[in-house]
């Protein structure tokens, strides 16, 4: 994964933010995706190109369940955030369904990385290489059932089986 | 064990779990609403559009739904929403429906224990944050996003991270005008709006044995403010008589090992506790309310999940009794049910007396969403649970978060005011 960085380096950046209730009632990705970040920068659907990446400060994506959140910066073009920490519901949101990958850095590592770097992901050696910088940086890995969602992209992929018991699909 | 973990031991056919296992559990009780709805209906289409159509929902009578954020509906858009809901229940068998202007209808997380709709030892999952509110029952509750939600629906379970369990323990007495409003606050302030991130908040303690259930909830309502996987609290005899009165279900309460580990042990003395507020932006930058006297204020809501339970209602009626509101006030019951038995109280004469708008069950103006949403620069006192930037409304618009007593004594003086200023 290759892309250019978009750094917001606030904490606590919260779905509120990063996609306004009034938004909520809608439910087109595309036209979400106009409006991502609006509340701390209106225009950054416009910066953003396809496979960029987000990078911001600790506790991202706090405040409310909206899959809206998530949704709203994939199809934004936002392939990776990378924070010190995230939210849990948008964690799992972000996984889960697919849309983008939360990787959790050091915060030292955050302070490095700058606006409009460009960055190389490994998530198969957990590393962060800065094309800009010509630095590296390490990210924490995945736990194991993680690892699986992102590798088949998003729990609806995930087999149900691959785990103790069984359950029955509906499908 | 804690209780959490006793739950999820259950739920997931272990006999024990610890903080960190990875687990599959059964789920219990799920619930979506008119915002997370549509989302989650629009998972399953995106997979109808890859071949894989759902035919059943694992277990219609364990889901249920509410209208709630854009109701009465708020325009087109919201309109068709609800339709779509209820088309959806409609073909997938699906009773529990609470529809606005059918009768009973509110705020999700006000019908959970309104209508005893999840019971102590459940794993209750619902597609809003403030799911974890149901916590107070003894249920482990949380939030979960619309794929997770679609997932429930189809096979009955979902993955979690067995979470650890901090505990608070609230002891003393509680002083006059001091509500868990202010508690919460106080404990959001030290911990932090990540302080309990991926973790459980369990509160314990003397106050928790006299503090009623509509007061429980909003300790456990605002545990999300910390980040909170779930807040819990172990069922006692006021949650039996309180769901007695509610439903005639059985169910087997579960309590937690007297050896549990906790993470962490927070003692809080209520005693010196002060009626407490947090500032705009942050749900943890709290003060206390007489720091802040003379901070005019344009609007004063009481509303929420958070904030307008009966009692909330009960108490707020009591200091506003009398008084006339001198800035814009709004009250809006959670849920259809508390607005019918704080009518009978004569409670909304209280406030329409006094010059209060008083407005139908929704989260309305709490999510920006409609009814009294702020604007550029309006300052607004509120019962509600968050005070982002634009969470009510325009970006530059300022929520104080406070107890519905303090949200009333500043109604009734048009700037911040702590009750016992205005009532002693």
């Amino acid at each position: 994964m290759r892309g250019i960085v978009h750094k917001y380096e606030r904490a606590n950046i919260d779905t509120d933010v990063i996609i306004p209730g009034p938004y909520l009632k809608i439910h087109d990705h595309k036209e979400l995706a106009r409006h991502a970040m609006e509340g701390i920068d209106p225009k950054f659907p416009e910066k953003v190109s396809q496979g960029d990446f987000l990078v911001t400060g600790n506790n991202f994506g706090c405040g409310s369940s909206r899959e809206h959140a998530p949704i709203a910066l994939s199809y934004a073009g936002i392939k990776a955030i990378l924070a010190p920490s995230f939210a849990r519901i948008f964690y799992r949101n972000a996984v889960d369904g697919g849309y983008l990958l939360p990787i959790e850095i050091e915060e030292s590592t955050m302070k490095k990385i700058l606006d409009k770097d460009k960055l190389e992901i490994d998530i198969k050696q957990n590393k962060i290489i800065n094309l800009t910088r010509k630095e590296s940086y390490s990210m924490k890995a995945f736990p194991e059932l993680i690892a699986k969602i992102v590798e088949v992209g998003g729990l609806m992929n995930y087999d149900i089986n691959d785990k103790e018991g069984t359950a029955s699909r509906n499908f | 064990m804690t209780i959490t973990e006793k739950i999820l031991a259950q739920a997931s056919g272990k006999s024990k779990v610890s903080p960190g296992d990875v687990i599959f559990a059964k789920i219990d009780k799920v619930m979506m609403h008119d915002v997370s709805g549509p989302g989650v209906i629009k998972v399953f289409s995106e997979l109808e559009k890859k071949g894989k159509k759902l035919e059943r929902v694992w277990d219609p009578d364990r889901v249920w739904v509410t209208e709630d954020h854009f109701v009465p509906a708020v325009d087109r858009v919201s309109a068709e929403n609800v339709i779509a809901l209820s088309n959806w229940t409609k073909k997938f068998g699906i009773k529990k429906h609470f529809k606005y202007g059918l009768g009973q209808y509110g705020i999700c997380h006000t019908l959970s224990h309104e209508e005893a709709l999840v019971l102590p030892g459940e794993v209750y999952v619902g597609g809003d944050s403030h799911t974890n509110t149901t916590g107070a029952m003894g249920a482990f509750a949380t939030g979960l996003g619309h794929t997770d939600i679609a997932y429930v629906l189809m096979n009955g379970q979902i993955w979690f991270k067995v979470p650890e369990t901090m505990m608070f323990k609230l002891t003393g007495k509680k002083p006059d005008y001091v509500m868990a409003k202010d508690i919460i606050l106080k404990i959001i302030g030290d911990v932090g709006t990540d302080g309990a991130n991926y973790k459980t908040m369990q509160f314990s303690g003397d106050i928790i044995k006299e503090l009623k259930i509509d007061e429980r909830l909003t300790l456990t309502n605002m545990t999300t403010e910390a980040g909170a996987k779930n807040g819990i609290i172990e069922p006692d005899v006021l949650t039996d008589e309180y769901l007695h009165d509610r439903t005639d279900a059985q169910y087997s309460p579960v309590l937690g090992d007297i050896d549990a580990d906790f993470s962490e042990l927070y003692t809080y003395e209520i005693d010196k506790l002060e009626p407490t507020v947090a500032k705009p932006f942050s749900p943890e930058n709290i003060s206390a309310a007489r720091e802040l006297q003379g901070v005019e204020i344009d609007k004063a809501y009481i509303g929420s999940c958070t904030g307008a339970k009966l009692e909330d209602l009960r108490l707020a009626a009591k200091v506003i009794k009398g008084k006339k509101v001198k800035v814009r006030t709004e009250v809006l019951p959670a849920a259809q049910s508390i607005y019918m038995k704080a009518l009978k109280e004569g409670l909304l004469n209280i406030f329409i007396e006094a010059g209060a708008v008083v407005g139908p069950p929704t989260c309305g103006a709490c999510c920006g969403a409609h009814m009294g949403v702020l604007g550029k620069n309006e300052i607004c006192i509120s019962t509600t649970n968050r005070n982002f930037p634009g969470r009510m409304g325009h970006v530059e618009s300022q929520t104080y978060l406070a107890s519905p007593v303090v949200v009333a004594a500043s109604a009734a003086t048009g700037k911040i005011t702590d009750p016992r200023d205005l009532m002693n």
